[in-house]
């Protein structure tokens, strides 16, 4: 582990051109097979053909290393090893397995390099492999950026078809018959005869030898599991409140702690005072840690309540600490010397607004909180030089060496057992909240802690979605957009989340531009700018990231264009679009959507289209300006992610997108006094309600080259098209988020 | 004190002041309801006190009146409620962390409500928070569970 972190942080250049200097070096280690974590833990009479399927008497486990934040992850990676392997979902283990190496991934680190998705060129390409490279070579194992699917599609297969390959071997060495007579059916081979030899009972044989490696995947003709609809595998227990995520987690001996830092985030801590709290009932210890204390007693409950009565005295915020005055530096940021990158630039921007009727707008998003329903909790234990973790993350090599660098550890002597999350939307991307728990655990060694942060220190503690500006000038000419010419300041997500993960930042940040720069519109003079905001509030990736925000900026300024082209803003997209699989999603929102016909007096529908994620999303929001305000009243949605493996979870990932997307268009931003996020809990950040929420009609396309994930792409298209919507219906263009400042909804 | 939860009698000592919720999760174990925000802004802590509907964050031990049933006394795996197999056919849950309490509250309302219209589905369960954004097989849900519990 040691060399391999070294090398990385000096590799670890994600997001520039030296990305392939990193990747030279690394050549070597990558060609080299990665290690099976499996096999180290091996007991006998088991077998692990590879990292993602274990065998044993007891039967067969499948290793789901990609977490299950709530987007299926677990299921459709136990899909993916069950329709190679012929196992029925439920016979067998479903484990998220240990952190390891061999679970990288392959293509995140693209996210991060301005490859636009569209491009199939020898830099795009090389930069695809690198992100393969990068991911391998650092053992980034990571669940993020949409890229379970395309990262496992192949993966698991193969891993699938190895085991399945292997089993028959073994069969046929077990029974002396041809490999050839021999056939897979639900866990089992099954002989000419009938007679079944169930998989289990096949593990001692297939245990001496070694793994077939020559398989052939199916072809997705005889696929009887993947592009059906079948039961999510954790819908039973998801349904009757057994599943247990990292919150539930209960231990023989367990005490409850709560931590409380300060709220303007890395302000410190001058002192406190707990004389009252320290005799409350069930207190067990209260500490110093970074930045705060600890509470520790017999209950969360009580442990809280004691949080409460200690009298802190934080330090000041070490960022611009208001809300107006944090604008007011993105404001400022419009300059040369904070340019950070340009990486759309089309025909000659600059002559083509000189002298022409230039349309300006400026927008206006806010900062936002990810507070998944589930508030940052853990259980560890420290025993004798062992440190146990239990959780729920999205980065388990980061949790163990962050922990291992907290408790003085070497990182094998970390172990972290993945469990469920309640939700994340990037929050469990960061590991600040078990470093917390790990703290603590150095002072009260040999018991198991559960640390659970109340939803106020969640909310205040979040690393939030960044606020932005953009700025926009454009041109229309011959009832057709001519120019458009976007710049985009905020700050760097990139920079500062992995900045906490011990990690540089070099070069411009996609995120900044990512969801503008990219898009598939063949605009004579189009330019997208992007420019770096110095640190304020620490922020982090946030569902769909830096096209969470910019679809929003890109979108409704190309509407406003559009509506001063005099041109129809679907057809006038279409008109600009390049890209077939894109304009194919265009198409069909507008055949769902019944666009161009008459809604009636009072109603209006926007349109709104995003390539994010390598997934083009068109979305047609309906809405009535009632009395009462602006209701919701249809979504239609459209996405290509190349092919549909799991048709139920795709609509309900591309449903809840929406929703996510429109609920904090409509209704939240966090505020900033004197460095402290002023929305501390659901009252004042509710995101949408169930009598807000539209309803919503899905397709998917399947004409992409490619395959892709789903739990993203569908935000980024959500907000624009609402804006594009109330002003279809009212004749207001709203150019700040939330919308629920400038207009009222039912 | 004593507490009636799920057909079994539990005898605890805690302040009249604790939050049933930390009384089910943290003195028997019952870790179906979920701490979602300690102000019944959420939902996610729904069980039923007599078959209504109660949110276990706001309601203090010693006010506990009656016999508490959480989702684990709701139905099991094995043995389904109408909603929770209504929950299931629809395959409502994502990451799963409201809804044992989105269920708590559907199945009090149906029986108080055993037709209900779209705006009364609307308005019971809008109390509870789904960030995955699953309200519309909530809403499906609720409909599935009416009909099969009217026997339909």
């Amino acid at each position: 582990m040691g060399r391999v972190k070294t090398i990385a942080r000096r590799s670890f250049l994600v997001g520039s051109v030296a990305v392939l200097g990193g990747v030279a070096f690394g050549t070597y280690m990558y060609k080299r097979d990665v290690k099976n974590p499996l096999l180290a833990e091996l007991k006998p009479g088991e077998v692990a053909f590879n990292p993602y399927v274990k065998v044993d008497a007891q039967g067969v486990t499948l290793i789901t290393p990609r977490a299950d934040v709530g987007q299926g992850a677990y299921s459709i990676q136990a899909h993916l090893l069950a329709e190679e392997l012929d196992v029925e979902l439920a016979d067998v283990r479903i484990d998220p397995g240990m952190p390891s190496a061999a679970y990288y991934n392959g293509v995140v680190a693209a996210e991060g390099m301005p490859i636009a998705a569209t491009s199939d060129s020898m830099m795009a390409r090389t930069g695809r492999g690198a992100a393969d490279v990068l991911g391998k070579f650092l053992g980034l194992q990571l669940t993020g950026g949409s890229s379970t699917v395309p990262d496992m599609y192949d993966r698991l297969r193969h891993a699938g078809a190895v085991a399945r390959a292997t089993l028959l071997a073994a069969a046929a060495q077990q029974t002396g018959l041809e490999r050839d007579q021999l056939r897979t059916e639900s866990g089992a081979v099954v002989l000419p005869d009938g007679m079944r030899l169930a998989y289990a009972d096949l593990a001692a044989t297939a245990a001496e030898i070694d793994p077939v490696q020559d398989v052939t995947l199916r072809d997705p003709s005889e696929w009887r599991m993947l592009g059906r609809d079948h039961l999510r595998t954790d819908i039973i227990a998801k349904s009757t409140g057994t599943q247990i995520y990292g919150i539930d987690m209960v231990m023989e001996g367990m005490v409850h702690a709560t931590t409380r830092t300060n709220p303007a985030l890395g302000g410190g801590i001058l002192g406190y005072d707990a004389t009252e709290a320290e005799v409350m009932r069930g207190v067990q210890a209260i500490m110093p840690i970074t930045g705060g204390f600890a509470v520790v007693a017999d209950n969360t409950w009580r442990a809280f309540r004691a949080a409460d009565a200690v009298k802190a005295d934080w330090g000041e915020a070490p960022y611009i600490g208001d809300t107006a005055a944090q604008f007011a530096d993105v404001a400022a940021s419009f300059v040369e010397d904070r340019q950070d990158s340009r990486f759309k630039d089309e025909g000659d921007v600059d002559a083509a607004l000189k002298g022409a009727d230039v349309l300006e707008a400026e927008y206006r998003i806010p900062y936002l909180a990810h507070a998944p329903l589930e508030p940052m909790s853990v259980v560890v234990k420290l025993a004798e030089g062992r440190l146990d973790i239990w959780t729920g993350t999205q980065i388990p090599r980061f949790v163990q060496e962050g922990a291992a660098a907290v408790a003085g550890l070497e990182a094998e002597n970390v172990h972290v057992h993945v469990l469920m999350s309640g939700g994340s939307f990037g929050r469990r991307l960061e590991d600040d909240y078990i470093r917390q728990a790990v703290e603590i655990a150095l002072e009260i060694p040999d018991t198991p802690i559960k640390m659970v942060w109340s939803r106020e220190e969640d909310m205040t503690h979040d690393f939030p979605r960044p606020l932005a500006i953009s700025r926009a000038r454009g041109a229309v000419s011959g009832g057709q957009v001519a120019a458009y010419d976007l710049g985009i300041a905020a700050p760097s997500v990139t920079a500062s989340s992995l900045g906490r993960l011990g990690q540089p930042a070099i070069g411009p940040d996609v995120a900044i531009v990512a969801g503008a720069w990219d898009q598939p519109y063949a605009i004579p003079d189009y330019r997208v700018t992007g420019y770096r905001v110095p640190p304020m509030v620490p922020v982090s990736s946030w569902r769909s990231v830096g096209a969470s925000g910019n679809g929003f900026l890109h979108e409704s300024f190309l509407d406003e264009l559009c509506h001063a082209a005099g041109a129809d803003p679907l057809e006038e997209r279409l008109r600009l679009c390049w890209h077939d699989t894109s304009r194919k999603v265009l198409e069909a929102v507008a055949e769902m959507s019944g666009w161009g016909s008459d809604l009636g007096p009072g109603r209006g529908r926007g349109i709104a289209f995003t390539l994010s994620f390598g997934v083009p999303v068109a979305e047609v929001v309906e809405v009535t300006d009632t009395d009462r305000g602006i209701r919701i009243d249809k979504v239609f949605v459209a996405a290509d992610v190349g092919r549909v493996l799991d048709p139920v979870n795709f609509e309900a990932q591309l449903s809840g997108g929406v929703i996510w997307g429109l609920g904090h268009a409509m209704n939240c931003e966090l505020t900033y006094s004197g460095g402290v996020a002023q929305q501390d809990n659901f009252h004042v950040f509710e995101g949408m309600r169930l009598h807000q929420t539209p309803q919503i009609m899905v397709r998917g396309l399947e004409n992409g080259d490619r395959i892709r994930g789903i739990g993203e792409p569908g935000v980024p298209p959500a907000a624009p098209a609402l804006g594009n919507a109330i002003f279809a219906a009212t004749g207001k263009r709203i150019r700040e988020l939330p919308f629920a400042k400038h207009v009222d909804f039912v | 004190m004593r507490l009636r939860v799920n057909g079994t009698d539990h005898e605890v000592e805690v302040e009249d002041d604790m939050p049933l919720l930390w009384v089910l999760r943290d003195e028997l174990g019952i870790t179906g309801p979920k701490y979602g925000c300690g102000i019944a802004q959420c939902g996610a802590c729904t069980v039923h006190v007599d078959g209504v509907a109660v949110r276990s964050c706001q309601l203090a031990a010693a006010d506990v009146d009656g016999e508490v049933t959480t989702i684990e006394g709701l139905g099991t795996p094995q043995a389904l409620h109408a909603v929770q197999q209504a929950w299931v056919d629809h395959q409502v849950a994502q990451c799963g962390y409201c809804q044992s309490g989105q269920i708590m509250q559907a199945a009090s309302f149906l029986d108080l409500n055993p037709e209900p219209t779209d705006e009364q589905i609307d308005a019971a369960m809008s109390g509870n928070l789904c960030r995955c954004g699953t309200y519309p097989r909530i809403r499906a849900a609720v409909k599935t569970a009416a009909a099969k519990l009217q026997g339909v």
